[in-house]
């Protein structure tokens, strides 16, 4: 690989395709991991007006790196505005200011439902997990919400061990009538991007596939996922990463490779 | 006004007892190192441990086996992975087991805001159609008394003891800081006690200079302690950043139980307290600390009005 195009990674391709599946969002709610460096290099390319948002208390933050943590110093220098986390929580997402809610996950099933919290029994879990953080209230208060996360048979499962954040629950027309009758803010789950491709949500609420990224191919999407996956007739391919996108992440966001190794 | 600055050793043998509720608040920002290691030293037992986000202090303090409970509401080490110690009591109950009660940030927030106003509940618009209602059931659903429809509601948190760490305080507890604010001023209000440590001890008049910038007054705060650099290795914004090797090095150590009572000895247990602790990390990862630069405000006019 080199700073120059060319050779890419996978981690590399699903990051610039969820940063450009930003492109014209105003407010983002930035999660941890994953989502932190695609939105902070869609702020950098396609979304420059991208409000940034930390459930650490900011908004309109304008890192000068790539932060740690979800709550790094550099979130704070030079933002628009300092919050308490109940003013964040209450008037920025509550109110219903946020746009788009980025997410990660550790399984996900087809109706984009979410479980952070752990692999097994809760009472005993095989895996504890690190629960919810802010992520059950922003599955549904934020106007949409997008989720980045690698593929796997584990991950992507036909039933969730547990329901951190909810989705499209059994399907759309049971999960829209939900959201009206609760006065949710949030439509739910719109995008979800893998290290193989990317989904968006058919209008019963189903994932589906519509581009593949260049050197995956269905085989391995089917490989990698708990149920038969529905695939966009016009199924599209990814373009690759630019150079500027790859210089950004490799430069400027994550020089030690600790979100591309 | 009498003076309220203490040791950390005395201010934690005061004032943090066995079997109490303590949140040691700071969202990756201002996380009271210090304290949690001198409640370690001093062999607390049964506490319950209270924060949105346990972080490495409360995986080395339930490692060091003073509490029997955690309330959170996202256990992970920032940045870094999960936090192992505490992962080994909830799922093999090794050295023994661990009671959870878990929230999301919302619902943590909420709780310490209901314990400081002093409401019987806080109501908010999360926890629909997922697991977490069944998981802790002191989630609740709750109807408007005005007739538009059902909210969940999460109970009040009120510590025993709070402790949080801030830029400067006066000998008084007037406390102020910027950057992250997190919880802190809802986890002190709502404490029955409050421990603040702070890296610089300030005149009562720079409070007064600046009164925006004062989080939790004097009133509520039990006693000061002047422990710079006690928030290592989270962070003081404008004084130090985020020690992350420290996180990275955690994760290894973490995961044998052996290297974790050894770090305990040599970091905590046979040290007598910050100074020396501060010693041992050394000149070179100290200064590496350092912010890149400096961003100072702008400077306000708050006017005088005779």
């Amino acid at each position: 690989m080199n700073a120059a195009g060319g050779a890419f990674s996978k981690s590399e391709m699903m990051i610039v395709a969820a940063a450009r599946e930003l492109a014209g969002q105003h407010v983002c709610f930035v999660g941890v991991g994953l989502p932190n460096i695609a939105v902070n290099l869609a702020k950098r390319t396609v979304a420059p007006e991208l409000e940034l948002v930390y459930e650490a208390g900011v908004f309109g933050a304008r890192p000068a790196r790539l932060p740690l943590s979800i709550g790094d110093p550099t979130i704070v220098t030079g933002a628009t505005a300092v919050t308490s986390m109940y003013e964040l929580f209450s008037f920025y997402l509550q109110g219903g200011l946020i746009d788009v809610g980025f997410l990660g996950a550790a399984q996900i099933d087809r109706f984009g439902n979410i479980n952070t919290t752990v692999i097994g029994d809760y009472d005993h879990p095989k895996t504890r997990l690190p629960g919810s953080g802010g992520a059950c209230e922003i599955a549904i208060n934020a106007r949409q919400v997008f989720v980045i996360m690698r593929q796997s048979k584990r991950s992507f499962v036909e039933t969730i061990d547990f329901r951190t954040s909810p989705g499209n629950l059994g399907g759309a027309e049971n999960a829209a009538r939900i959201r009206r009758e609760q006065g949710w803010l949030g439509r739910g789950p719109s995008v979800v991007v893998t290290d193989l491709g990317i989904y968006h949500f058919d209008d019963d609420g189903e994932m589906r596939l519509d581009s593949l990224h260049p050197g995956a191919t269905l085989e391995a999407v089917r490989e990698t996922i708990g149920w038969e996956p529905r695939v966009a007739p016009d199924l599209a391919t990814t373009p690759e990463p630019t150079a500027v996108e790859l210089g950004l992440i490799r430069v400027e966001l994550d020089p030690e490779g600790a979100y591309t190794k | 006004m009498s003076s309220k600055v203490a040791t950390m050793h005395d201010a934690v043998a005061e004032l943090v007892r066995d079997g109490d509720t303590v949140a040691i608040e700071g969202f990756t920002h201002l996380i009271s190192f210090a304290a949690g290691h001198e409640i370690i030293r001093q062999g607390r037992r049964d506490l319950t441990l209270a924060r949105l986000t346990p972080d490495v202090i409360y995986d080395q303090m339930i490692a060091a086996g003073v509490a029997r409970k955690l309330i959170f509401s996202w256990l992970g080490n920032p940045g870094v992975g999960g936090l192992n110690a505490i992962r080994r009591r909830i799922e093999d109950a090794d050295p023994a087991p661990l009671e959870v009660e878990e929230y999301s940030h919302f619902g943590m927030v909420g709780r310490y805001t209901a314990g400081a106003a002093n409401l019987p509940f806080y109501p908010l618009r999360s926890y629909f159609e997922t697991d977490l209602p069944r998981a802790n059931p002191l989630i609740r659903e709750v109807e408007s008394p005005y007739g538009d429809g059902v909210v969940y509601a999460v109970p009040p948190l009120r510590p025993d003891v709070t402790i949080i760490h801030a830029q400067r305080a006066d000998a008084a507890g007037d406390t102020q800081a910027w950057g992250l604010l997190g919880c802190q001023k809802e986890a002190a209000f709502a404490a029955e006690r409050v421990i603040v440590v702070v890296e610089e001890l300030v005149d009562e008049a720079v409070v007064r200079a600046d009164p925006n910038r004062t989080i939790i007054p004097g009133l509520i705060v039990d006693a000061v302690v002047v422990e710079p650099w006690g928030a290592h290795p989270s962070y003081v914004q404008g004084a130090y950043d985020r020690d992350n090797r420290f996180y990275l090095d955690w994760d290894p150590t973490s995961r044998d139980e052996a290297a974790v009572q050894a770090w305990l000895r040599d970091w905590v247990l046979d040290l007598d307290g910050r100074v020396a602790y501060v010693e041992k990390l050394g000149a070179e990862r100290i200064a590496s600390l350092r912010p890149s630069g400096s961003a100072p405000s702008g400077s306000v006019d708050y006017g005088e009005y005779r």
